[in-house]
């Protein structure tokens, strides 16, 4: 039976809901910070020693995306009551009353199972399990379960999002060693300052919904002190690349200078206290350089490798 | 209870049509995909 009736439009019309439009759907992916995971995940994918078939590599990168889309939609569809009481979240589409909170679900589902499907047949089964592995850290381990329940939230859940350049690597590859290990505890180590300086200019929306993040619970003064140790803790880890010898100059060079200016910016987050009415710019430049620093690392780890194949460095 | 108005059939067959459009493409696309996937694979390529 048709949905619509020309015959008797009032009639069939009253009966129908407004679909969703398909622009809520992708921003339901979160298509902002996807941009970040595709990123990291294709630079991982070009900066391995093994070439790998253009198609196939957009292929690999495309099941990144679409993993980490259904991640999100997944978080979306699990922590909607929480969005709704947060100023930064209240728009999305399921808080805004634009989706069924089901069809977020579903379409979550849909999206990861068909991310890790086609990975596993296109590309190989480590990467695609790899893959199964990161969207139910981020859907399970880190909203279902950790989020809610401790301020180490970040610093464990931030393991979700250094899987995509080990899955682009592993792509390449087809195996896991030590440099895509190290490309993991990258993003892991850089997760929490990352993160905490947000939470620090946001800290008054998750305590309104009782999220216990690291500002909320351990206080403002123990944040700041953990993004500066996270900050020094980083910068070996950036480095480590370079000194197991896995990358050249290019990249040495590179990981010294932006980890030296990520400790700068995070020193005067260390040591100072927010007053009543502060604009927290030192933790907003802080936020902000680290998504730079982050796509700066991941460029100079690609460019060091294109010296390398160009014969520039040995 | 007051059921929709003609302008909201129009939305809805509006909105019906987009998500109709963009569904169309990410089949042709994914069509597409597989196809070279599928040739690239038979080739031996990795």
């Amino acid at each position: 039976m048709p949905a619509y009736s020309a015959a008797h439009p009032m009639t069939d019309a009253a009966t129908l809901q407004l679909p969703t439009d398909w622009r809520d759907f992708l921003s339901l992916t979160k298509p902002r910070v996807m941009s970040l995971v595709v990123f990291t995940g294709l630079c991982g994918l070009l900066a391995a020693p093994a070439p790998i078939h253009p198609v196939l590599g957009f292929t690999a990168i495309l099941c990144i995306a679409m993993g980490a889309g259904g991640a999100a939609a997944l978080n979306q569809w699990w922590e909607a009551d929480l969005d709704a009481g947060m100023k930064r979240t209240a728009q999305r589409p399921i808080p805004a009353g634009r989706m069924e909170r089901t069809d977020a679900r579903d379409f979550g589902i849909a999206l990861s199972v068909a991310s890790v499907g086609i990975m596993g047949l296109a590309i190989g089964w480590l990467a695609a399990a790899l893959l199964a592995l990161s969207i139910v850290y981020y859907a399970v381990v880190y909203t279902i379960w950790l989020k809610p329940r401790t301020p180490q939230n970040i610093v464990i859940g931030g393991g979700a999002g250094a899987f995509p350049p080990l899955i682009g690597w592993v792509a390449a590859t087809g195996d896991i060693t030590a440099m895509p290990l190290l490309l993991f505890a990258i993003i892991f180590m850089w997760t929490p300052p990352h993160f905490w300086a947000l939470a620090l200019f946001v800290q008054t929306d998750y305590a309104r919904v009782g999220i216990p993040m690291m500002p909320v619970v351990a206080g403002e003064a123990s944040t700041r002190r953990q993004i500066f140790g996270y900050a020094v803790l980083l910068a070996p880890v950036a480095l480590a690349p370079w000194w197991i010898g896995g990358t050249g100059a290019v990249y040495g060079i590179a990981a010294a200078v932006l980890s030296l200016a990520f400790i700068a910016l995070a020193l005067p987050v260390g040591l100072r206290r927010a007053i009543g009415g502060d604009a927290m710019r030192p933790e907003k430049r802080l936020f902000g350089f680290s998504i730079l620093y982050l796509f700066a690392l991941f460029a100079a780890l690609v460019a060091d490798r294109l010296a390398f194949a160009q014969g520039w460095q040995g | 209870m007051i059921g929709p108005t003609p302008p909201d059939v129009d939305l809805i067959r509006a909105r019906q049509r987009s998500r109709n459009r963009m569904m169309a493409l990410l089949l042709g696309f994914f069509v597409i995909l597989f196809f070279a996937i599928t040739i690239v694979r038979v080739g031996g390529a990795h």
